[in-house]
């Protein structure tokens, strides 16, 4: 311990300090294997989380994992796994992730497995594997459809087994550097307000996403950003901040559940998509570049829940991005539902007793918020803010960021899933990376020798800056600023963006950071949520800023970035990613040129992988 | 009290304000629209009204278990209970759960469920060939498969008389959810631990009577009582209280077989 840290405690005999070797931020499906793996490599290990252990956001996942297992299909191996993967995300993935997490998912699930997750069967007793869109084959393994509860237990009780420290309920506001390396962590206890500072010699990002930035959302209340500013403002790169996906399926009634997620798993299991005029309108959306791997009939549709060798997809499983396209301009066409939405049907093709195995949670998510009976009645679903596939540029194998020091895996990070994420590939990525960042962390920490210094001042400054909306005088309610920011991007950075509507949220937004720093939170510092909520606030308009930042340089349509003034894709962009990095002040509000834009070419993959592309591969 | 003319409507809520020290049931009143559940008020009255009221949640759709409260004395989840089962006009009480310490408003300490997990050895898992994988019948597993839903909510802890009336029962008895964990072990097809002495001396099993309280207050809709705590007993009550068995023990004086000593 450095003489910094003594002299910390002198200086702010307050705050409660401790030493790790990594700290791990966020206790989701990724920060948690992170953690597994970090201690198993010796490391003295923390775990800081916003929620009670076991609340995280990967608990709400319900269709299951993606792993090439061959279970069901023993034609299926990483090798297509991989391709869909690329494909799904428009080309723009980082190869050598994709690569990776294809290779590795099957070993992750096992391993699942072993520490007591409880998966579906095969009728020969091996682990179950369903359909999902983008996925030519039944790939993902599930239990009924809640995986995320079944991982987050299972990782819950493996991590209960180690010595490492969790920090249930404290939120980070910073991370601390010295010379461009990490050297430790400031948090508060949500519960009494204490701040907690973590030395650290290696830092693992797990904080998940930011569809708290958009009304319409299946995100809870955690999902601020908070990781992605905090690596932005501590020096690292994040890229491809545009690329947010809509997931097709959200409920849309009654009006206080919009936007919590229907399974992808419905129309996997048969559900299909329908207009009010009954028609099964994703036949009239299949975009060329998916032509060819996707049924054009009913029947052919029909029959391939039963034969996939000898037909091919129904459209209703092409990738999200596709499918909350079709349903957007469906409901824009006036052929929308009652409240707004379009119908999706598997009451009319399964047998309640089928619903009821397969997708329980659904059946009484609907039954008790919907009063509707998803076994004899069609739900109705809309498009909603769903997941962000830009992040901390990582290095593939060990999940480094441009800052030494700082890790991320998990939603946080970017490069597994490009312009557009299939489904079940996020709980794969947790695995997969969880494990390898986990690795990556413990292992520079192991080599890094002292840790870095940690300045008194900065820590004392940082706690002034977070201390201030209690005392603040005359600001607004941090709550309505959230719900102004909400609407904001919902109407000006979603899932069709315009040049002037992205013009004028960058506008709004630069006024909106000016009053969020003067949020007023009445109260004091035991578990006090307005004042929680003025400081996420800050996140949640970075990292908004951010996404409408690359939104407008991104001039072409691809994944999850629509232009409705550049409709079609353009070759040239589609081999850049776009870059960001932080030139603003380190606490308070930014001023206007403190994002640095610069792109950096997709990397190209190699020779016997591109190999796998070329037409004439099968689909 | 619904308005004739607009449709909204409007709730009195009494929402228990305080911490550890002090506290006392604050009255708010609130509109509300069709289709709402408890949650969407309180939070109506944080956003509005009370923006420093402690509340915890998380999904809101039923899944993680964070928005525990006692709803007109009954244990529920707050995002899973319509305002539409409560018509009438006297004020709605929401009061955080009784069973743990109360740390702010709705938000109460639930320590003692993190603490006392780790009493439940973990899966012993058989061994595989290598390069195989377990195979598993559907029946199997379907019978754990009920003990994993559940979302730790706690409100089978908070329900549970044996925890909630006796503070001094929190050092010899786990509660319904750890349990649950132990059925749920026990019973998987590949563990090969035996939790028998456990759950007799670490866990305390045989303070449950039975009256499956648990059972009815459980969101996830797992038989607690009769799928987990019963056949746990039985087996408990094989192990150490089979009377062939213990005249086997007494005829041979083996020591480590038998009731514990």
């Amino acid at each position: 311990m450095g003489a910094a840290l003594s002299e910390l405690r002198e200086l702010a005999a307050e705050i409660e300090v401790h030493s790790f070797d990594v700290v791990v931020i966020g206790a989701g499906g990724a920060g948690l294997r992170a953690a597994i793996e970090a201690t198993a490599m010796g490391a003295s290990t923390a775990v800081v989380c916003k929620s009670l252990l076991g609340k995280a956001h990967t608990v709400m996942a319900e269709g299951g994992i993606a792993a090439a297992m061959g279970n069901v299909y023993a034609e299926d191996d990483w090798k297509v796994h991989f391709r869909d993967t690329m494909r799904g995300g428009k080309m723009m993935a980082n190869w050598r992730m994709a690569q990776l997490h294809a290779q590795e998912a099957p070993e992750r699930v096992w391993e699942l497995e072993e520490w007591g997750a409880a998966f579906d069967r095969t009728g020969d007793g091996r682990i179950s594997q369903r359909d999902f869109g983008g996925h030519r084959y039944a790939r993902l393994a599930h239990v009924g459809d809640s995986t995320g509860l079944e991982m987050i237990r299972t990782l819950q009780h493996r991590l209960a087994q180690s010595d490492a420290q969790v920090f249930m309920e404290h939120t980070v506001i910073s991370l601390l550097t010295d010379a461009d390396r990490i050297s430790g962590v400031l948090s508060y206890s949500r519960s009494d307000g204490r701040f907690v500072l973590l030395e650290a010699k290696a830092v693992v990002l797990a904080t998940g996403g930011i569809g708290k930035a958009y009304r319409v959302t299946s995100a809870s209340w955690e999902y601020t950003g908070d990781g992605h500013a905090l690596a932005l403002r501590a020096g690292a790169e994040l890229a491809d901040m545009e690329f947010v996906q809509f997931h097709p399926t959200g409920m849309v009634w009654p009006p206080s559940v919009r936007g919590i997620l229907v399974t992808e798993g419905v129309r996997g299991d048969g559900g299909t998509l329908r207009n009010s005029d009954g028609r099964r309108f994703m036949f009239d959306y299949i975009p060329p570049y998916f032509a060819e791997e996707t049924a054009q009939s009913e029947a052919e549709a029909d029959a391939w829940y039963e034969d996939k060798r000898a037909n091919r997809r129904p459209p209703d499983l092409l990738p999200r991005d596709e499918v909350a396209r079709a349903i957007n301009s469906e409901i824009k066409a006036g052929r929308g539902s009652p409240h707004g939405g379009v119908y999706l049907d598997i009451a009319s093709r399964r047998s309640a007793e089928y619903i009821m195995k397969r997708l329980p949670s659904m059946y009484r998510q609907f039954k008790e918020l919907a009063d509707v009976d998803i076994t004899t009645d069609a739900m109705e679903v809309g498009p909603t803010c769903h997941y962000i596939m830009g992040g901390v540029r990582v290095d593939p194998e060990t999940g480094a960021s441009s800052l030494a020091g700082l890790f991320a895996a998990g939603e946080v990070s970017n490069g597994l899933h490009g312009a557009n994420r299939l489904g079940g590939n996020s709980l794969g990525d947790l695995l997969v990376f969880g494990r390898r960042a986990g690795a990556g962390a413990a292992a520079y920490a192991s080599g890094a020798g002292q840790s870095g210094r940690i300045s008194a001042s900065e820590v004392s400054e940082l706690c002034a800056d977070a201390l201030a909306p209690l005392t603040s005088e005359g600001g607004e309610n941090p709550y309505q600023l959230q719900g102004e920011l909400a609407d904001l991007m919902q109407s000006n950075v979603g899932i069709v963006r315009r040049s002037d509507e992205l013009a004028h949220a960058i506008e709004r937004l630069e006024d909106l950071e000016e009053r969020s720093y003067q949020a007023h939170a009445p109260g004091g510092r035991k578990f006090n949520p307005g004042w929680h909520a003025a400081l996420e606030l800050r996140s949640m308009i970075v990292v908004s800023r951010c996404i409408a930042t690359c939104a407008v340089a991104r001039t072409e349509s691809r994944g999850g970035h629509t232009r409705d003034d550049y409709p079609s894709a353009d070759q040239a962009l589609g081999r850049i990613n776009f870059l960001l990095r932080w030139a603003g002040p380190k606490t308070g509000p930014s001023t206007g040129g403190s994002l640095e834009l610069t792109t950096a070419a997709v990397e190209e993959m190699p020779e016997e992988l591109a190999q796998l592309f070329v037409q004439g591969q099968g689909s | 009290m619904r308005s004739a003319d607009t449709g909204t409507q409007t709730v009195r809520l009494r929402i228990w304000r305080g911490d550890s020290q002090a506290g006392r049931f604050v009255e708010y009143s609130v509109p509300f629209n069709d289709g709402e559940v408890v949650l969407d008020v309180v939070h109506r009255v944080q956003a509005t009204l009370a923006p420093d009221l402690a509340v915890r949640w998380n999904c809101k759709a039923g899944k993680c278990g964070s928005c525990s409260a006692e709803i007109d004395g009954r244990p529920r989840l707050m995002c899973m209970t319509r305002m539409s089962l409560f018509d009438r006009d006297s004020p709605l009480t929401i009061a955080p759960l009784k069973t743990f310490p109360a740390e702010r408003d709705l938000v109460t300490d639930v320590g003692f469920n993190y603490a006392v997990a780790g009493r439940v050895p973990p899966l012993a898992p058989r061994q595989t060939e290598p390069g195989e994988h377990h195979r598993i019948w559907d029946a199997d597993i379907e019978r754990v498969q009920e003990f994993h839903r559940c979302i730790e909510c706690f409100l089978c802890q908070d329900v549970c008389h044996v925890l909630r009336d006796h503070e001094s029962n929190k050092n010899k008895f786990v509660g319904p959810r750890h349990l649950v964990r132990l059925a749920e072990l026990e019973m998987h097809p590949i563990d090969t631990a035996d939790r028998r002495a456990t759950a007799r001396h670490d866990l305390g099993i045989s303070y449950c009577n039975i009256t499956r309280c648990c059972t009815e207050v459980c969101p996830a809709g797992i038989a607690i009582t009769d799928n987990a705590i019963i056949p746990m007993k039985e087996r408990v009550a094989d192990r150490f209280f089979d009377p062939l068995r213990l005249l086997a023990a007494k005829l041979r004086s083996r020591p480590d077989s038998g009731p514990a000593k």
